[in-house]
């Protein structure tokens, strides 16, 4: 299987605070497929997820989008590629100022030539997408929970994305929001075709939307695969993150700095 | 006996503060040219910039004109005592006329300006920063600086002069209402002594003042706000940075502004 690759991390460093988060990161993610990213939190899935959309720049190494390399790139250069993507941010980070609609078509409004009349009906039609037909009046501070991860959802789609990254898109909604988030995802894939890139520990979410599923830990990926393959996987680590074993390798670690 | 240790952490403690002030240094004059640059790229959104100005200038004339009466009152209080001694009561007028255009309109309009929306400014961009908002709006394509810095920064330049104006006249008027109801002064001759104590370089370098203050306050209320980090405790900690440093660079650009036009328009 010889795909196109879209996106592509290589050898990616980057510190906080003296502690290092990625440490030597290298990941491709192929045009079309849906990758999900497992891992602890704060093992930097989200810092890696930043770093494909440029709101990070790593201390050496390159992420390269669409075959452009982003820290080579100009602002205007990096918009315009950032008007292909999209991010959908772990609390939904929707602008508390502005309401439903005015979040969901936000780029539209900035920057398209687009009448009124046309932004709202493709407002429309994304919150329609993610179920949430006619609530564009409503403020960010009236919805659940679950109803912020779906506009946000909905926000990212309104630009018609090449590339969606969701933070941790099942964390904190109850089982069954987080089941239909998990089949957005899905039928978002299955409809319009668009590269996925999803950040979680939620093993449940991962094995039901995943193409292909990669483990990262301590800065590194240390496991990539179909999730069949992740689920047989004899990788100590793996094994105790996938079964979620509080005796393992990753906890022996932890208890030594103790 | 000293300890070599604790001289080597006050020493540290020394250079890390340095580090930190020309670190905040470098931040400011970053974020001040890059909002110079945002404010000629299109596209230009006016709405955004006169809801800031709303904020800032309409919802503050309550608090101005209450403090600038209080002020002008004292002051032409505070000026009797002395020259009534000296049964110099006709300078009062100039005094209160020059002190509040000159001096006290422009600080006390800033620091009250800096701490009821300098402080906002903080606490809103803050929170934008915690909940993700600042980097959502990246991801949008759009720059944080061009979207929430550049309005800020147009609707404080624009309108401290403004609020400065007004609160020169209230404060005027509160020393005439006590010159002339209990002192004794006639009305005329208040106002005659007033004017003709005032010329047009007192009034230009008070505003000149205020929009230097107007650029503190916008600057310092937006660094503070984007390089929150650390949830709700770091956006009350922000906030009252936000307030302190704005109150401290005021006064000390006061201080240099003062002394400059005093060698320069003598």
């Amino acid at each position: 299987m010889d795909q196109e690759k879209i996106i592509e991390i290589l050898n990616v460093y980057k510190t906080f605070n003296s502690h290092r988060v990625l440490n030597d990161t290298s990941l491709a993610i192929n045009k079309g497929e849906t990758k999900v990213i497992i891992g602890r939190s704060g093992c930097g899935k989200s810092v890696l997820l930043k770093h494909i959309m440029g709101i990070m720049r790593p201390e050496s190494g390159s992420v390269i989008v669409k075959g452009k390399n982003l820290s080579g790139l100009s602002i205007k250069e990096l918009n315009n590629l950032r008007m292909r993507m999209a991010m959908v941010f772990q609390g939904g980070a929707l602008f508390d100022s502005l309401n439903v609609g005015e979040n969901v078509g936000f780029t539209l409004y900035e920057y398209s030539n687009l009448s009124p009349k046309e932004i709202d009906e493709r407002v429309e039609e994304a919150l329609c997408n993610v179920e949430l037909c006619g609530i564009h009046k409503l403020m960010p501070s009236e919805l659940s929970g679950g109803m912020k991860k779906r506009v946000a959802i909905a926000r990212g789609l309104c630009i018609k994305p090449e590339i969606i990254l969701y933070d941790e898109p099942t964390t904190g909604v109850d089982p069954i929001t987080a089941d239909s988030i998990n089949e957005l995802i899905r039928s978002l894939h299955d409809k319009f075709k668009v590269t996925a890139i999803v950040v979680t520990h939620d093993m449940k979410s991962a094995y039901r939307v995943a193409d292909n599923i990669a483990m990262l830990y301590q800065g590194k990926i240390i496991a990539e695969g179909t999730p069949e393959e992740i689920q047989k996987t004899e990788h100590p680590v793996v094994h105790q993150f996938i079964n979620g074993l509080s005796y393992g390798p990753i906890t022996e670690t932890i208890e030594k700095f103790i | 006996m000293i300890d070599p240790n604790k001289i080597l952490r006050r020493i540290q403690s020394i250079g890390a503060a340095i580090v930190d002030s020309l670190d905040y240094a470098g931040s400011f004059a970053r974020l001040f040219f890059q909002t110079l640059f945002w404010v000629f790229v299109p596209p230009f959104k006016s709405e955004r910039t006169f809801d800031q100005a709303k904020k800032i200038g309409i919802e503050s004339l309550p608090i101005v004109s209450l403090v600038s009466f209080f002020i002008g009152v004292i002051l032409a209080l505070q000026t009797a005592y002395q020259m009534q001694k000296l049964s110099s009561e006709i300078y009062i007028a100039n005094i209160v006329a020059l002190s509040i255009v000159r001096e006290l309109g422009p600080v006390i309009t800033s620091l009250i300006v800096a701490g009821r929306c300098g402080a906002a400014v903080t606490a809103e961009l803050g929170t934008m920063k915690v909940t993700e908002q600042v980097d959502a709006l990246e991801t949008l394509a759009t720059s944080p600086v061009k979207y929430l810095v550049v309005p800020r920064f147009l609707a404080f330049t624009f309108m401290m002069p403004v609020l400065t104006i007004y609160a020169n006249l209230v404060g005027i008027i509160g020393g005439y209402l006590i010159c002339v109801y209990r002192l004794g002064i006639r009305s005329g001759m208040y106002l005659n002594l007033t004017f003709h104590s005032l010329q047009i370089k007192d009034l230009t370098t008070g505003l000149i003042k205020t929009i230097v203050f107007g650029i503190i306050i916008a600057m310092v209320g937006c660094l503070e706000g984007l390089r929150v980090e650390g949830g709700a405790e770091g956006v009350g900690k922000a906030t009252t940075k936000s307030v302190v440093v704005s109150f401290i660079l005021i006064i000390a650009a006061d201080c240099v502004f003062t002394a400059l036009f005093y060698f320069i328009f003598p």
